[in-house]
């Protein structure tokens, strides 16, 4: 009943927020949406102790893929993106073959490598990628109508509420996931994994199941920005963006779901809120850095440690002052 | 003779210039409780390793009914029904107790993606569980269901090992020194729990240092030393065998032979 009214405001806030918002706060939503289903994509991969530094690029993968078979096929645009993020699956799956040779340090690095060489790809390859200034005029989604509602995906207000539903629903597969026996045993993988190949788990099989599924909701991520922007290029998809993906998820904590998108709201609102307000964009790149040292220093577990704090002293609070029932 | 369940044929490992493990043999018989005993060092653990496919030997075989699963990996021994425990409790230490056991199901119930989104898994789901919590039952863990495995006792700890071992439903259990922090009556009680085990028909082969253990468990017994083979025999066979009382003397002991 508390879990259901919970929900049920938290979708009212959400379904309300563009309102009160300006044209350019509105697209800062959209892009922040975008980027909470990125950081819970990356969660799943870490769920088995894997970090790559490929994400990124794997979600540049589903951006140009989602676009050249709009523009090249003709396919409308919602399946392009479901192809997109199919596509990002799939390069991700080759790639897991000589990725998961490797593990912790090497696997980092290598995926690093791996990133570096799909980008190049890009960059070098006018046809059909565009080359180092990219893809450009990516095919929009198409207005529709829904009765009373009528969208016009132009408008940010409009594709916010689209971004919105299809990361709801992302999240809450990835959710189930999480929570499911096949959660458990990317857990197992990555806690021990001798044990967990005793008791019969394959344990690349698994990990590469992680990064497959990760890589795919990547690549919806690329698709959903691609189709807003109308462009997508080799610089879009850097090192820069993966150490921003990265401190969302080091700064808000892996242990938990709802970690990794506390990080990425509270610097995004840092980063466009408080930067842009005072006019420091530029210093985004130092704000993250000098955020991520005094996360690393004084806040190890996290922003979801935090907010576990909070509410325990809140309940503890309210149990004091309440008589039990 | 009767076809052995598990047979080691000249299995070799060399680490370097150290052979760990040197042209052993023996054959382990359906349904049997098997020890497997040497001074410290002398490759027991190693040899554990590379039957259940944590190591690659260097030379020599390992066949489960009469079929090769030398060289393969740990899982896919697991899947033909060899599961091992660890000398060191190793256990998903983050997780509580009934979520180890839990794992333990995986190939029984391998975890389906799709199941899982679809809402499909609810039976496979119920069953592991059951199967889970019949593991710990057995080994007396049921009441500790939700504690993390970390902050279990050592001895509880051995027996999680066990227990998430025994839900995956092996023919073969390999244990490495399950008394290891257990006091005499824990241990005492976990020997009815293995004759329970045989009963049941798992076979059994043992790794452990506490002689009265497996002199009063073990149906046959193997004895090496320095990577070899010493002797073989039955416990009273080998109680009295010269070599035994050689080796574990002649090393100073360390634990009580
Ligand atoms: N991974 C390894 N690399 C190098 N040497 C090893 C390795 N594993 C074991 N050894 C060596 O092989 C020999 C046999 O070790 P093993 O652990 O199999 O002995 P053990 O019989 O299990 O001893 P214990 O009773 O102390 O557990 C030892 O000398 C050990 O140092
Ligand atoms: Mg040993």
């Amino acid at each position: 009943m508390r879990r259901a009214l919970f929900w049920l405001a938290l979708a009212a806030v959400l379904i309300a927020l563009p309102q009160g918002l300006s044209l350019s706060q509105q697209e800062m939503l959209v892009f922040l949406t975008i980027n909470i289903l990125l950081v819970a994509s990356y969660r799943l991969l870490t769920l088995t102790g894997e970090w790559s530094l490929a994400h990124v690029v794997i979600m540049g993968v589903g951006a140009y893929a989602s676009a050249l078979y709009a523009a090249h096929f003709a396919v409308p645009v919602p399946v392009s993106m479901l192809l997109g993020a199919a596509t990002a699956a799939g390069v991700a799956l080759l790639l897991s073959y000589p990725l998961f040779r490797m593990k912790g340090f090497y696997f980092l690095i290598g995926s690093f490598a791996a990133g570096e060489i799909i980008r190049l790809l890009w960059r070098r390859f006018r046809e059909p990628f565009g080359g180092p200034r990219g893809l450009t005029r990516i095919e929009p989604m198409p207005s529709f109508d829904l009765g009373v509602w009528h969208f016009d995906f132009f408008l940010p207000a409009s594709y916010y509420y689209l971004v919105l539903a299809v990361v709801a629903v992302s999240l809450w597969t990835l959710w189930r996931i999480e929570k499911s026996p096949v959660g458990l045993t990317f857990h197992a993988v990555h806690w021990q994994d001798s044990l967990a190949q005793a008791a019969g788990v394959n344990v690349r099989a698994w990990r590469t199941l992680a990064f497959v599924i990760a890589s795919g909701f990547a690549g919806l991520c690329g698709a959903l920005g691609a189709h807003y922007l109308g462009t997508a290029n080799p610089q879009a998809f850097g090192v820069e963006q993966m150490v921003f993906v990265l401190t969302w998820a080091i700064v808000g904590g892996t242990a938990t779901f709802h970690g990794p998108i506390l990080g990425c709201i509270a610097l995004t609102v840092l980063n466009d809120v408080v930067l842009r307000g005072l006019g420091l964009e530029q210093a985004r790149p130092m704000a993250y850095g000098l955020v991520l040292i005094l996360a690393v220093l004084f806040l190890p577990k996290g922003l979801e440690d935090l907010l576990a704090r909070a509410l325990r002293r809140l309940r503890g609070a309210g149990a004091r002052t309440e008589p039990a029932p | 003779m009767s076809r052995a369940l598990l047979e080691i044929d000249g299995l070799t490992m060399r680490f370097g210039g150290l052979m760990a493990v040197d042209g052993l043999s023996f054959r382990v018989e359906h349904g049997a409780i098997h020890g497997l005993i040497g001074p410290n060092g002398a490759g027991k653990t190693t040899t554990f390793n590379l039957i259940s496919g944590f190591y690659r030997p260097t030379g020599g075989a390992v066949r489960l009914r009469g079929e090769a699963i030398t060289g393969l990996p740990m899982f896919e021994v697991a899947r033909r029904g060899v599961v091992r425990t660890f000398q060191h409790a190793t256990l998903f230490a983050e997780m509580t107790v009934l979520e180890n056991a839990l794992v333990g199901t995986h190939m029984r119930f391998r975890p389906s993606i799709f199941a899982a989104l679809a809402g499909l898994d609810a039976g496979d789901r119920r069953a592991a569980r059951a199967r889970a919590e019949e593991a710990l039952d057995f080994f007396g863990l049921l009441g500790l269901a939700q504690t993390r495995a970390a902050d279990l006792p050592h001895g509880h700890q051995r027996a999680l090992g066990m227990a998430v071992a025994l839900a995956a439903g092996p023919d073969v259990m390999l244990l490495d020194e399950p008394f290891t922090g257990m006091n005499p009556e824990e241990t005492r009680r976990m020997m009815g729990l293995m004759r329970k085990l045989q009963a049941a028909g798992v076979t059994l082969l043992l790794v452990e240092h506490d002689m009265q253990a497996i002199m009063g468990l073990c149906d046959r017994i193997t004895c090496m030393s320095f990577g070899r083979l010493l002797a073989e025999g039955s416990p009273a066979e080998i109680r009295r065998h010269p070599a035994v009382i050689e080796a574990y003397l002649g090393t100073g002991g360390g634990h009580a032979a």
